[in-house]
């Protein structure tokens, strides 16, 4: 599955979530996931889309987003060229047995433990999506009950930084100048 | 500074706004606004169904250019106005739509003719915006204004809650519009340019593929500048219809599923299409895998996600059209030598303006001139009946010298008019285009008699279309909009019952209406307006003599029309656009060579 990172960032108004969403439903677009939230700056929002560029078309899921009125800036993230982080909560029945095993399992993939019952463990766990994936794959052996996602944020790697001025992200490449 | 209630500002934003109709009705939740209005400037038609005002508000802006407005009450008021904004929205039609609301407290509490329609017109409205706070109304107006008619037209809905409406706030004009997100597009790219009009003037066989954005854009008059100095042949899509004469002798007439052989061949054929504000629907493509399958594509399109939305373009030019048609007709000009003789002295279409430095366009103008001569549009009209609607279209056009507005329904009607007007100029062509919507043609010829007032403006309407918002008909008599609505009376869902006949081996389900009830004449008597009806073919010219004549009522006309008539040449939904049909006018032998297609160039 190829998936492709959007940020898009918007003005922070209510009904901007629906008009996000409802354009997503309407083109037949398919979401992997959305994570919203605010920014630096109180009157935009951040939004970190994950689309499946198999299903999808990802060229056109930007232009049109784009077209909204309260949508700022749309930015594909490169693979590789963004930090991409997943916070997970894991609720897994645990015997008392085996219980070190688990933690130790936990430990491998950096998380840690926030509840504990006398058959149960909370997990919880920030990191990559394909490291979240091979930790859950771990778990479902111990039986995993119950597990909340965030959805995946994600931030360009190095200096540079998305603004909500400067050219829009969809430009067109120039056609080859052809001799007349 | 000055304190206005929200309704009042509201109206006075109207009137700032340069609006001076509204078309609507009135109830519960938009009461404060209908209260300042009748001391305004606006002149309001109150409509006998809110759809009609929001087809009544797009006929108005097809015809002017300007937005149409129209105003519902909350509930089932603002839902009337869905199927006209959906139209609108498919159809890019700039059009602003005031609702009322709940109270702001009763929002989401199920109160009576509560209805979230900001929610229910997200996915049919270029914008919406419910407004919560009396200081915002000024701006909200403006802003929809400003959306509604810049970039890409379409439909802005703008809900004001009771509340909101009487609340009081500050007054001042013009608002500071915030609309930090809303980018519009402005001139297209030189490089663009160049490369497009370099592929133009090398063309063989170039087509000029027109779509309702050259008449948004008001660039016909660039169109005809860049098809004459190419040499290049025209296609006016439904929505372009009269962006280029029919008369021309570039014109094809119009493509796709209902197009004439000319118009759909040529694009086969071309090596070159270059579209104009047009968007490849799939009415026009057909199998969109084999459309156009040899030609090199120019897109030119305000809106930046139709460029290879359907159709990967080889050179894409964003931009205002009418700044793209300009400097595309410029760059062309520029690329031909001056003087450049033409080959073998041949004489061009077109006039002295038409010059070629290349090999040309001679030859492939040859091809398509054989295709008009060999496959028309082609009926047969029996002197002693029955009546055909291609016959009373052509009637029309020639007793209106194709300067009649015309407004169209959708079915067989709808395309006959479209095949068989012979347009001259632009917005005298209004019709339901991209969501074909039943009922479009008496309201939006309302609307469009309202911005025209003094011009001829003639619904063709289906009678199944027709008994969809008839009751307009009242409106247009008390408000003295002197329509003419020529139905085309065939007894059936036409088009519905076509399909049946070629594609569910005629097994007729559901189609026949009657051609007697109602009585057509009667209704319209009923409704204050002229009846007449027409039933022969040598009745025909004296009964438009008449109706056309009227301008003091609005006047309908029963056409009864063959009820078996079909339309064609049809490409049959989901096929090739080279399976064109040419239908039962044509021997076999000539759909045989149709589709052949022999031709060297
Ligand atoms: C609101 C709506 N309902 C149904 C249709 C499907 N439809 C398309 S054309 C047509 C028949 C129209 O009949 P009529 O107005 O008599 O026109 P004709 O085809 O007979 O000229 C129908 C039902 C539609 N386009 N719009
Ligand atoms: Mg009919």
């Amino acid at each position: 599955m190829s998936t492709h990172t959007l940020a898009v960032l918007a003005e922070n108004k209510p009904g901007v979530l629906s008009h996000i969403a409802g354009l997503f439903s309407r083109r037949a677009f398919n979401i992997s996931s959305l994570a919203v939230g605010p920014t630096q700056d109180e009157r935009v929002s951040r939004f970190t889309i994950v689309v499946d560029g198999a299903s999808t078309p990802v060229d056109q899921v930007c232009k049109q987003l784009e077209k909204l009125v309260r949508v700022l800036k749309v930015v594909e993230l490169s693979e590789g060229g963004a930090v991409e982080r997943e916070l997970a909560l894991i609720k897994v029945r645990v015997d008392p047995a085996v219980r070190g095993q688990l933690l130790e399992v936990a430990g491998v993939f950096g998380a840690s433990v926030v509840d504990m019952s006398p058959t149960t463990l909370v997990l919880e766990a920030v990191s990559s999506p394909a490291k979240l994936d091979a930790l859950l794959a771990m778990l479902d052996s111990y039986g995993t009950c119950e597990l909340v996602r965030t959805g995946r944020i994600a931030l360009a790697r190095g200096a540079g930084v998305i603004t909500d001025d400067g050219p829009a992200s969809t430009a067109f490449p120039e056609p080859a100048e052809t001799a007349a | 500074m000055q304190e206005l209630t929200g309704a009042q500002a509201l109206v006075r934003s109207l009137e700032q706004q340069g609006v001076e109709v509204v078309f609507g009705l009135p109830g519960g939740t938009i009461l404060p606004t209908y209260d300042p209005l009748l001391s305004s400037s606006l002149r309001h038609v109150l409509v006998r169904h809110e759809q009609g005002a929001g087809h009544a508000a797009e006929g108005y802006a097809w015809a002017t250019g300007r937005p149409g407005v129209c105003m519902a009450t909350s509930g089932p008021g603002a839902t009337n106005l869905v199927t006209a904004l959906s139209d609108a929205y498919m159809d890019s039609v700039p059009m602003v739509a005031i609702t009322g609301q709940v109270g702001t407290s009763l929002i989401g509490s199920d109160a009576f003719q509560e209805a979230d329609i900001t929610g229910i017109t997200l996915p049919i409205t270029k914008h919406s915006e419910l407004v919560t706070d009396v200081a915002r109304i000024p701006a909200a107006i403006a802003e929809a204004f400003h959306v509604a008619t810049t970039g890409r037209p379409g439909p802005v809905l703008i809900d004001v809650p009771k509340d909101v409406q009487q609340a009081t706030g500050p007054w001042s004009w013009p608002p500071v519009m915030d609309l930090p997100g809303y980018q519009v597009p402005g001139p297209p790219s030189p490089t663009a340019i160049r490369a497009a009009a370099a592929l133009l003037v090398r063309a063989r066989r170039p087509v000029l593929y027109v779509g309702g954005g050259v008449i948004k854009s008001d660039s016909h008059a660039d169109l005809l500048r860049l098809a004459e100095l190419c040499q290049a042949p025209v296609t006016t899509t439904l929505m372009a219809r009269g962006a280029f004469p029919d008369a021309h002798p570039l014109a094809l007439g119009m493509p796709g599923m209902h197009g004439t052989y000319p118009a759909v061949a040529a694009l086969q054929e071309a090596d070159l299409v270059v579209a104009l504000g047009a968007r490849f629907d799939d009415r026009v493509t057909g199998r969109l895998a084999d459309f156009a399958p040899r030609a090199t594509i120019v897109h030119a399109d305000i809106d930046p996600a139709e460029v290879g939305k359907n159709r990967a373009a080889d050179v894409a030019i964003i931009g205002d059209l009418r700044l793209t048609m300009a400097a595309l007709a410029d760059a062309v000009a520029a690329a031909l030598p001056d003087g450049a003789a033409l080959p073998d002295g041949a004489a061009l279409p077109g006039g002295a303006a038409g010059r070629r430095a290349t090999a040309g366009t001679a030859d492939w103008l040859a091809v398509l001139a054989s295709w008009k001569r060999q496959f028309p549009l082609r009926y047969t009209q029996d002197s002693d009946g029955p009546l055909k609607p291609q016959y009373v279209t052509e009637r029309l056009s020639a007793l209106t010298g194709g300067e009649a507005i015309i407004v169209a329904g959708v079915g067989q009607h709808q395309m006959h008019a479209a095949q068989h007007y012979s347009f001259t100029r632009p917005r005298s062509w209004i019709n339901s285009g991209g969501a074909g919507t039943m009922g479009f043609a008496v309201p939006a010829a309302m609307g469009a008699q309202v911005g025209r007032p003094g011009e001829l403006v003639v619904a063709i309407d289906g009678d199944g279309c027709f008994q969809m918002t008839a009751q307009e008909l009242a409106t247009c008599a008390i408000e003295k909009i002197p329509i003419k609505v020529l139905i085309f009376n065939n007894g059936f869902l036409g088009m519905v019952r076509q399909w049946q006949e070629l594609f569910y081996d005629e097994r007729y389900s559901s189609v026949e209406l009657g051609t007697a009830i109602p009585d057509y004449v009667k209704l319209a008597e009923a409704y204050g307006c002229v009846g007449l009806r027409c039933e022969r073919p040598d009745e025909v010219d004296t009964v438009l003599d008449k109706a056309l004549a009227r301008t003091d009522v609005p006047v309908v006309v029963d056409f009864r029309t063959h009820d078996r008539e079909g339309v064609f040449p049809m490409v049959p939904a989901g096929r090739a656009n080279d399976e064109i049909v040419l239908g039962p006018e044509f021997s076999a032998d000539e759909q045989r060579a149709a589709t052949r297609r022999e031709m060297e160039i």
